[in-house]
């Protein structure tokens, strides 16, 4: 019996489904669930995770995650008005800038900058936090102007022009008038980019660090290493997605707003 | 006092020799125009004329590419100008309105008057709270743009202008982007302004309006002003063939 094209498609459909559901079933069965569940979530090793995860490693990710972002975004900033100048040196320094920065890995610099320029120069980092931080907020800079260019660029060029009609200079009317409309604008994006801070900071751990700057990805890896058992990773895992899943929906939130409000 | 120190303090407006081009396109081929205290000039033409480009060069917004703008004594042209000073005293009123979306209406009015002229807050409120009345809209003061409609939104911008106490007003098709029943409460606030003795320049293409309330009507095409004078004789009684064959298609239809 010859089928419509359509009824080969409903068939088709129902097959992947039935042997998706076998493969499921058929996995639940096979698996050794106890020998799995003790090496990767072990009731005993969960509970010794805290409050050490919290009080200590998921506040440190936190504080690299804040200065990362707040040096990020006045960089950030700054190289974008730079890129939008009228001055070229300005423009070509803002873009070289952000070329360099997003096209090396965030590991390199980090390496370079936190232990590169100290054996280059004797100089050392005065702080941990700062020997992380700056090297994450240089590199969340270069993606963060990007960010803050588009958005300037999606206010209406008759803003400024009303602005400075009014007798604004070109400062004064980039801060009363178009910058405010442009961060509404990328609220969004940079919710993104501070996840994307979250989940970077796990490489600062790189550097080395002392007891007290752990972060959340070494601690984990350290636990792993202690206990000879998965569980402090998976451990570690779930208080990222703690993180970033509250603001990944905030953003999704965010995005279905502006679409219905530009309907 | 000598004959040509009158004559500067009597022209609000001196064009002289004014050449605009965008890249190869050449928009404004030397323009002459001076408009003097309380004249109310309206500007026609057709569409890429280069009207609105002779407007936005009054304020500086487009940069001449020749030739010199004095705008109450000050050479805008002359690069030690301070820019930002001189358009203070130029009010302009656009097209798409450009309010601030972000600020109320009473806010939009108070806020150049506070960052540019140092005003208090009280005073800048104050200010914008009577030139709300005045363009009909007191009751406005705490709407957003957004909840304006758009013969609203324009005279909230006008009031804007106006809290600046501009010497010189420039219109750029203020009534262009307006639905046709909103169009009279704006040109109603342009016709009062101008029998109030405010100096305009009126880039226009409400015939009716330049007919009753210009003293001055100049017609541009190609760049050039082709002719120019009282509306008895530019709109009524036109010389120019390509003005007589402007006037016929934008009347007759």
């Amino acid at each position: 019996m010859a089928l419509s094209k359509r009824q080969r498609a409903k068939y088709t459909r129902y097959a992947i489904y039935v042997l998706s559901v076998v493969a499921i079933v058929a996995m639940a069965l096979l698996v050794d669930w106890t020998r799995l569940s003790n090496a990767m979530f072990k009731w005993e090793i969960v509970k010794k995770q805290f409050p050490d995860i919290l009080t200590g490693a998921a506040k440190n990710t936190v504080i690299f995650t804040i200065l990362g972002f707040a040096g990020g975004l006045s960089f950030g900033l700054l190289f974008a008005l730079m890129r939008l100048s009228t001055i070229r040196p300005y423009r070509w320094l803002a873009a070289t800038y952000i070329e360099i920065f997003r096209g090396i890995p965030l590991l390199v610099t980090l390496l370079a900058l936190g232990f590169g320029i100290p054996i280059a120069t004797g100089w050392n980092w005065p702080n941990p936090y700062l020997q992380g931080a700056i090297p994450l907020a240089l590199v969340a800079s270069a993606y963060m102007a990007e960010t803050i260019r588009a958005g300037i660029e999606a206010v209406p060029k008759g803003q400024m022009e009303a602005a400075r009609s009014l007798g604004m200079s070109y400062p004064r009317a980039m801060i009363t008038i178009v910058i405010p409309q442009a961060l509404r604008i990328i609220i969004p994006p940079l919710t993104n980019e501070f996840v994307l801070l979250i989940k970077d900071t796990s490489l600062i751990s790189v550097l080395g660090v002392t007891q007290a700057t752990k972060d959340l990805a070494r601690f984990g890896r350290d636990g792993v290493n202690s206990t000879a058992n998965a569980t402090p990773l998976i451990v570690a895992g779930l208080v990222y997605l703690a993180m970033t899943l509250p603001l990944t929906q905030l953003v999704a939130y965010m995005e279905r707003r502006a679409k219905a409000a530009g309907k | 006092m000598s004959n040509e120190t009158i004559l500067i303090d009597d022209y609000v407006v001196n064009v002289t020799g004014l050449n605009k081009s965008f890249g190869s396109n050449h928009v404004l081929r030397g323009i002459d125009l001076h408009v003097q205290r309380g004249e109310v000039v309206c500007i026609i033409g057709p569409s890429g004329s280069g009207k609105s480009t002779l407007l936005r060069c009054v304020n500086m917004l487009e940069k001449p590419t020749g030739g010199s703008i004095v705008v109450l004594g000050r050479e805008l042209t002359h690069i030690d100008c301070d820019i930002d000073e001189a358009r203070t005293k130029i009010g302009m009123v656009f097209q798409q309105f450009n309010l601030f979306p972000h600020m109320t209406a009473l806010e939009n009015i108070a806020v150049a008057q506070r960052k540019v002229l140092g005003r208090s807050k009280a005073e800048a409120e104050m200010k914008g709270l009577q030139l709300l009345g005045r363009v009909g809209l007191t009751e406005k003061a705490d709407a957003y743009p957004g909840q304006l409609s758009g013969g609203q939104q324009q005279r909230v911008a006008i009031a804007r202008a106006l809290a600046m106490d501009p010497d010189v007003m420039l219109f750029d098709e203020a009534t262009s982007a307006l639905d046709p029943e909103l169009v009279g409460d704006v040109l109603n606030v342009m016709k009062n302004l101008a029998e109030e003795g405010m100096t305009m320049l009126v880039v226009t293409h409400e015939m009716g309006f330049a007919s009753n309330v210009a003293t001055r009507v100049v017609f541009m095409d190609g760049g050039v002003i082709v002719e120019e004078g009282p509306p008895s004789q530019v709109i009524a009684a036109p010389k120019e063939e390509r003005t007589q064959s402007f006037l016929s298609s934008v009347l007759n239809h």
